[in-house]
């Protein structure tokens, strides 16, 4: 994993801790983005999601960096979907790893607006 | 086979005998050898003897030979036959089952009209004339030696056949079993080359007489040329190839080409779907090979602005510019109440969904239509279907179905749409246009937002890497030929792509390998016509067959990779991690990152550096996306002075 370098400040991840933490929904744990990371790498997420979550436009892989999902609905998903993402279910993906998972997602650096990137400026422009 | 001349003159079977005799007359005697080397057998001798004077004669002199002055040999003619099409190059791997041909093509035919271009390996051969045909509209031809030649273009030919591209072939085998050389040529022949890969050709010959393949030649050509186009075959037998012609026993002549028109759709169909079409509410226009030329794009613009209808661009060619306001995504079909697929390859596809979510490998199927929605279809591939290779995708029942050439039928539909709107809808019309226009801005606005997300990755993101290479040749008539591999198609959402040769569509047939030796030769095309020819190359596709790249550097065809290297067969990657999941397995990824078997690591290919060997310049690996847009602005002028150029860089998995 020597070409990954997700930017995982100390700062962000305490915050990341904390959210996990108090926007459980009453599913307190003490989860981490570190291991969040590692464990999304071990797994498999940045498959369709790329290392950085910021998922495929055009394909099933969404954006899933800093997801509005509630925890418990971000795990109710990932234990149970049906649709073009295979479940991952408790002998695959731990619980302790898919909340640590949710924490390193919520970690991530909120995206530049693309009118701060001068090289967005020219996409599709005559 | 070729009749055999009776006359007392050398064939050239017993030529080839008589050669025999002789080159056996110049062997080194053993006998002698070691009489001679006698006397120095009690000090240490050399590994290799110096000639005696009897082998320095045979080594040096000039063997009597037969005189082979026997006549026009078979493959002039032929070079006669091929120089009156016009054919500019010949890129194929040289072989003993051609050899005729190739003498004659680089003596007789002094190597012009076509030019022979050494390649490596004859699937890329076959796709180089796959890309250039696309980049230019003419095609090219190629050679196969025999039976393993052949087999090893079928790839090539299975993905021109696919993506309706014209390539002609033509495949030495030495049907004379009688008189052709045991051994290796013997294992190289077949009854019937053709039969290799008559399920995707749309036409093969196996001509016995010079005349016969100045018939077949010519025929082979207008029908590999008419629409729906696609790759033909000839066979052509070694001693057609190498046997004179018989002296005036016959009156050689070439047939005169004269193309064919295009099929077109009927005009009582083509009425019913104008009528259709002027009184939907929600009309949808979906397209994917309907340009074949770049007229096809002005006849689309027009008919879309003509009924203010979304156009959704399938992208196996550029149809619409992606910059037009009518320019839509898929899922507009899901709110039409009339849908037009012209060329489409996968109708089915288009208003069905499949979700692959299936535990016993059974996905589950999803309509997209409304109740009621009517479907016209007009495509030329209709009046080509095979029955073994399901390239004609699922069945889909369609109202109106006009098997016919869609560029050809689009003046007569927009004549007829022009008729069968009544004033009364106009208005509603030009309202419905002005929807579209405001749902086209709010959609690239999301695309660009979506475009930002990592936008300072590393491994680099593949919406920056496209971006960073289209700041480097805006300024230039670039033609992006190729997007091997999965870049989220980034490329085709945020370039401006208005002109016909800037996009050439993917392969056809979806197989790995096409992207390099597609690019190299859509980027000799190009090279004639001007243009600066771009490539995103993924890794996986480079290494099916890598020496296409010393095929570019040797004819100094120039061309910009940019490397799309993730390191991975990337789809297979999630369909064996998908298998794992609905069998509630961990995937076991050894010492990688994808499963095992999917990874291409450990250790990391070096691209830049395997193109360096090859003549390429070429600079990598790029790791810090802010080391991107320099890089490839040094490949860039390389690229204008004429030679290839490559980029080695490391990215997101898609």
């Amino acid at each position: 994993m020597r070409f990954v370098r997700v930017p995982v400040t100390p700062a962000l991840v305490a915050l990341a801790v904390f959210a996990s933490i108090v926007g459980g929904q009453g599913n307190a744990v003490a989860a981490s983005a570190e291991k969040g990371k590692a464990a999304y790498i071990q797994r498999g997420c940045w498959q369709c999601h790329d290392y950085n979550g910021q998922g495929v436009a055009t394909s099933n892989g969404t954006v899933i960096a800093r997801t509005a999902l509630p925890l418990d609905a971000f795990r109710s998903f990932v234990r149970t979907t049906d649709g073009a993402m295979p479940p991952y279910r408790l002998a695959v993906l731990a619980d302790d790893e898919l909340d640590n998972i949710y924490a390193y997602l919520q970690s991530l650096p909120q995206p530049k607006s693309a009118s701060d990137i001068p090289l967005l400026g020219e996409a599709r422009t005559k | 086979m070729a009749k055999k001349d009776s006359s007392p003159k050398l064939n050239r079977r017993k030529f080839l005998a008589a050669a025999a005799i002789v080159g056996a007359t110049g062997a080194v005697n053993p006998a002698k050898a070691a009489t001679a080397a006698a006397p120095e057998t009690q000090r240490r001798l050399p590994s290799a003897l110096p000639p005696n004077a009897h082998v320095a004669a045979a080594e040096n002199g000039t063997p009597q030979m037969p005189s082979h002055d026997n006549g026009t040999p078979g493959s002039d003619f032929m070079v006669d036959v091929i120089k009156t099409l016009d054919i500019k190059y010949l890129p194929a791997n040289p072989a003993s089952s051609f050899r005729g041909i190739h003498e004659s093509l680089i003596n007789y035919g002094k190597n012009t009209m076509p030019e022979f271009l050494t390649c490596m390996h004859e699937e890329s051969a076959v796709a180089m004339c796959h890309g250039y045909f696309k980049a230019t509209g003419k095609p090219i031809m190629t050679l196969c030696h025999g039976a393993v030649g052949l087999q090893h273009a079928t790839m090539a030919i299975y993905n021109a056949w696919c993506d309706r591209v014209p390539v002609l072939i033509m495949g030495g085998n030495d049907l004379d079993a009688a008189h052709r050389a045991p051994g290796v040529p013997t294992f190289h022949s077949a009854q019937d080359i053709n039969a290799i890969v008559r399920d995707y050709t749309k036409w093969d010959d196996t001509p016995v007489s010079p005349q016969h393949f100045a018939q077949s030649f010519v025929r082979m050509y207008k029908i590999a040329t008419t629409p729906p186009y696609g790759p033909v075959i000839l066979s052509l037998d070694g001693g057609l190839q190498t046997e004179p012609i018989r002296g005036d026993t016959e009156q050689l002549y070439i047939p005169k080409f004269f193309p064919s028109a295009p099929p077109q759709g009927d005009s009582g169909a083509v009425k019913e779907a104008a009528r259709l079409l002027a009184n939907a509410e929600r009309p949808v226009i979906v397209v994917d090979r309907v340009a074949r030329t770049p007229n096809g794009v002005k006849l689309l613009v027009e008919l879309a602005e003509l009924l203010q209808a979304p156009v959704v661009d399938q992208g196996n060619r550029m149809n619409f510019p992606n910059t037009h306001p009518l320019n839509r995504p898929a899922n507009v079909v899901n709110q039409a109440d009339v849908i037009i697929g012209m060329e489409l390859s996968d109708y089915w596809n288009t208003v069905n969904g499949f979700i692959d979510n299936g535990n016993e490998g059974i996905g589950q199927n999803v309509s997209k239509l409304k109740q009621g929605t009517k479907l016209i279809s007009i495509s030329s591939v209709d009046l080509l279907t095979k029955s073994n290779y399901q390239d004609f995708q699922r069945f889909q029942s369609i109202d109106v179905s006009m098997p016919g050439d869609a560029e050809a039928t689009l003046p007569a539909l927009i004549e007829a749409v022009k008729s069968a709107i009544s004033i009364d809808r106009k208005d509603a019309m030009s309202k419905r246009g002005d929807a579209i226009r405001q749902a086209h801005v709010k959609g690239l606005d999301a695309t660009k937002q979506a475009a930002a997300i990592a936008w300072d990755a590393s491994p680099i993101n593949t919406a920056r890497l496209v971006m960073e290479t289209y700041a480097q040749i805006k300024d230039v008539d670039w033609s992006l030929v190729s997007t091997a591999g999965n870049t989220s198609n980034w490329a085709n959402q945020l370039w401006p792509i208005e002109k016909h040769h800037q996009w050439l569509g993917w392969s056809g047939g979806y197989g790995v390998g096409y992207g390099a030796p597609a690019s190299v030769g859509a980027a000799l095309g190009n090279r004639d016509l001007g243009r600066f020819s771009v490539s995103i190359q993924s890794d996986g596709d480079l290494m099916y067959a890598p020496g296409v790249l010393w095929t570019a550097a040797r004819h100094k065809i120039p061309l910009l990779a940019v490397m799309h290297n993730n390191r991975g067969y990337h789809q297979e990657v999630m369909h064996v991690q998908r298998l794992s999941n609905f069998r509630n397995r961990v995937a076991n990824i050894g010492n990688d990152l994808g499963p095992i078997g999917t990874s291409i690591m450990n250790p990391d290919i070096q691209y830049h550096e395997l193109a360096k060997s090859m003549g390429w310049w070429a600079k990598g690996p790029i790791v810090d996306p802010a080391d991107l847009g320099p890089a490839i602005r040094e490949a860039v002028a390389v690229v204008k002075s004429g030679q290839p150029a490559l980029v080695n860089v490391l990215t997101q998995p898609r």
